[in-house]
């Protein structure tokens, strides 16, 4: 019974969805305020009902209820309870019944805080959420109905979760970066509402910022929580692999990047708007893209769970309903928009489109990398396949003068900033930074060319954020007393530019300082890593509740001290009969020490790899540090403050019109 | 012109250089790794160029898996049913590799016409088959079929 009624309230609120997105667009056209009002107990009522509708899938999975076919496909009576339920989103129904109730839960939080905005725009506003919602609720009931039957062959036990996917990361990663995926809708809403109404004014931008950035935080956790997630589970320690599937979600945060950035001018400047407008299509389109690329299965990846052409060709319409529809709007409507502020070239105002430039380059030499091997596939000109070597080429090239911009241009002050008056306060951060990245260079004595770049730019975005801090607490009284009266978002800044900074210097140094080997190891061997030895010293069998196990036993010393015992194991899943690496990992803030079992060989002996990684853990610290610098922004009173202001100055421009 | 639309200028130079360098460093970078795939057949056939790295996909032909004793050094070779590739690799493999499986192996061909693969790739379950490689394959039940029966005949004989 309960699955059926999760699939009528699939139905319920598919039904709602349509009402939300025709209802109150027609009356905020017409200006007709009993239509507008429709929109906020619609956007309510659709998020209620796909709440239900998860809550009976989840419950499904909870009682193993093997009739349920998703159920049958993804979980196991062996299943450990945690697993069962983040099992609900391990595939492709359930994965998009999340994004439908995570779409109708950030719809539903719009209407909440949306309560001083004006009636037309949030109608707008929601209207064009429905409109995404009935996509997504259609895509779900017409191809991947989660709550099929197998009535009445149905089997006594499922076929258990993939087991890459039976772990804590499975359990955050996907709801964290849907998130963030489906958040860019609200900031895409925003864009296409103003566009509807003509009326792209610092208010829009203003209302648009915190969601933007909310969603932004959420992806950028999202995707350090995969590149944590890929780098111990899938046993090779790798943390980023330029896998299409993780593009899909890294496109979207660069032009959300962007986002962030080309807002901030249009709110204070009122310039670049339809510049602004245009990446909130982007990016809400690079979203829907990911999503098409994961969940069409035209990859092959962990991530390609169904292959099955009606989806693809579904969303691929929906795709270029929604990218043609808006630029179709952007089209019309955009030609009008005029800037109400010039600037200069030196100004912060031209470092802020430099960086949008940079941002926007980088994610469409990422998007050509993704999708050259499926367009040469499709027209014909032979299989190929885009290696990690073209996007570590290109990628580097492109930060360079990205942070360099950071370290120089975030201080610039809105409008013009002199040339000489530049120099004088640069030079001395800059001879500091050239000689500290130096100075780090020469006592490393590797890889100078990396080490001394990534230490540069890294010291220079530091610089910068120090600079920066300067400027706001010359007029103080003391540092402490201008420290306090820093606004959050003036901290959200200086912690997220920081952020990109340990960033790349955890990523660089982990690249080019890891200490690979991959080795022939018998039990009673042990090996020299970096400062450290590890003794190999057994194996035995152990068993977990849905597989068995291989576990080795490593003890590592540094000089004659027992420091530690590490345990990598080798799986091997009963039901799907699939093996797996567990890694054991030596966690530290300087560097990690990863082990993990390969394959057993002749006489006892296994294949084993055995890595050194220096700084590995900065590089999801500084997207930590990028995630609370946004979050302590959106904190920021003055968007509360600000709507107010915005409601009585749009009042009176109403009036003047 | 005035100060104002020359600094306009200025900027738009600057943009278009910097998207033109970023343009040109990018199908440079294209160009140099491109990674076509090539079946086994085409690569015995001598289709493969020697010299720059492309995938190889195939079924690792049952019982033909040889390591060495004392390194990771393992050889094997890749079929598509028609014709064999040896293949040499050194490192792990991964969990999914097994004989009899489809894999790609991405590597280069050396002047003794075997494959130096750099990286050995097996995803999914059992009874995966990269998409690249069925396509390639006249019959890929037949010919998993055949692999599969071969396996048998060697675990009897043993």
């Amino acid at each position: 019974m309960i699955p059926e009624l999760g699939h009528f309230a699939l139905i319920t609120a598919f039904v709602v969805a349509s009402f939300q997105a025709l209802i109150p667009l027609w009356g905020a056209q017409t200006g007709q305020n009993r239509l507008m009002a429709v929109a906020r107990p619609a956007a309510f009522l659709q998020f209620a009902l796909l709440s239900l509708a998860f809550a009976c899938l989840t419950q499904a999975f909870v009682v193993n209820d093997f009739t349920v076919a998703y159920v049958a496909q993804n979980s196991n009576s062996l299943l450990p309870l945690r697993y069962r339920i983040s099992a609900v989103w391990g595939a492709h129904e359930g994965s998009l019944l999340l994004w439908a109730l995570t779409l109708a839960g950030w719809t539903a939080a719009v209407a909440l805080f949306s309560r001083r905005l004006p009636r037309e725009m949030v109608a707008r506003v929601l209207g064009v959420m429905g409109v995404i919602a009935v996509g997504f609720l259609s895509f779900l009931l017409f191809t991947s109905n989660p709550f099929r039957r197998l009535l009445p062959d149905f089997p006594l036990d499922g076929g258990d979760l993939n087991p890459l996917l039976q772990d804590f990361g499975l359990i955050v990663h996907p709801p964290l970066l849907y998130m963030g995926y489906v958040g860019f809708s609200v900031a895409f809403a925003f864009a296409i509402a103003a566009l509807l109404a003509g009326r792209l004014d610092s208010a829009w931008a203003r209302w648009s910022r915190p969601w933007t950035t909310v969603a932004w935080c959420f992806l950028t956790v999202g995707i350090a929580l995969g590149s944590w997630w890929a780098y111990y589970e899938l046993g090779w320690g790798g943390w980023w692999f330029w896998d299409p599937v993780e593009n899909a979600s890294f496109m979207p945060w660069l032009v959300g990047t962007g986002l962030i950035h080309s807002l901030a001018v249009s709110e204070k400047r009122g310039v670049f708007k339809s510049w602004t407008v245009l990446l909130a299509i982007a990016a809400f389109s690079l979203s829907l893209l990911g999503t098409f690329l994961v969940r069409s299965g035209v990859l092959t990846s962990v991530h390609a769970f169904a292959s099955d052409p009606v989806r693809g060709l579904f969303i691929l319409g929906f795709l270029g309903v929604i990218v043609g529809g808006s630029l179709l709007i952007y089209a019309l409507r955009a030609g009008g928009v005029r800037s109400e502020g010039s600037f200069e070239l030196l100004s912060r105002e031209t470092g802020l489109l430099l960086n949008n430039v940079i941002l926007a380059v980088c994610a469409l030499v990422i998007l050509l990398g993704t999708l050259l091997p499926l367009l040469s596939d499709a027209f014909g000109w032979g299989k190929l396949s885009v290696g990690p070597p073209y996007f570590n080429t290109v990628f580097p090239a492109l930060m360079v003068p990205l942070f360099f911009l950071m370290g120089a241009g975030a201080w610039l002050r809105w409008k013009r900033h002199g040339l000489a008056e530049w120099f004088r306060r640069a030079r001395f951060s800059l001879a500091l930074c050239l000689v500290l990245a130096l100075g780090l260079t020469l006592w490393l004595g590797k890889k100078p060319m990396a080490v001394f770049g990534v230490s540069f730019l890294a010291l220079w975005i530091l610089a910068g954020v120090w600079i920066d801090l300067g400027d706001k607490l010359k007029h103080a009284l003391s540092w402490t007393a201008g420290l306090r009266r820093l606004s959050r978002s003036q901290w959200g800044m200086l912690l997220a530019h920081a952020g990109i900074a340990v960033c790349a210097l955890g990523a660089v140094f982990t690249t080019v300082l890891s200490e690979e080997h991959d080795l022939r190891l018998t039990p009673g061997q042990s090996v020299a890593v970096a400062d450290y030895r590890l003794a190999f010293s057994g194996l035995k069998e152990v068993d977990g509740p849905n597989y068995q196990a291989m576990r080795g036993e490593f003890q590592v010393y540094e000089g004659e001290a027992l420091l530690t015992t590490l345990y990598p194991e080798k799986r091997a899943y009963t039901v799907n009969r699939t093996s797996m690496t567990e890694a054991a990992i030596k966690p530290g803030l300087l560097h990690d020490l990863y082990v993990s079992l390969g394959e057993p060989l002749d006489g006892g002996a296994w294949a084993v790899r055995v890595y050194y990684k220096p700084l590995v853990r900065w590089i999801w610290l500084g997207a930590l540090l990028m995630a609370l610098g946004g979050a302590l922004a959106v904190s920021d009173p003055r968007y509360r403050l600000a709507r107010q202001q915005a409601k009585a100055s749009l009042g009176k421009g109403v009036e003047a019109a | 012109m005035n100060p104002k639309r020359r600094q306009k200028l200025a900027l738009i130079g600057l943009l278009v250089l910097g998207v033109g360098a970023a343009v040109g460093l990018t199908l440079f970078a294209l160009k140099q790794n491109i990674n076509l795939y090539y079946d086994a057949s085409a690569v015995a056939r001598g289709e493969a160029p020697v010299g720059p790295s492309f995938r190889l996909g195939g079924l690792v032909v049952v019982g033909s898996v040889l390591r060495a004793s004392d390194s990771l050094k393992v050889e094997f070779r890749l079929t598509d049913c028609e014709r064999e590739v040896p293949v040499r690799f050194q490192g792990i493999l991964p969990d999914l590799f097994r004989e009899g499986q489809g894999i790609i192996a991405m590597g280069k061909l050396g002047a003794d016409g075997v494959v130096e693969a750099s990286e050995v790739l097996a995803k999914h379950d059992e009874n995966y088959m990269p998409p690249e490689v069925a396509e390639g394959m006249k019959d890929v039940d037949a010919c998993r079929a055949a692999q599969k029966a071969m396996a048998k005949a060697l675990e009897a004989r043993s």
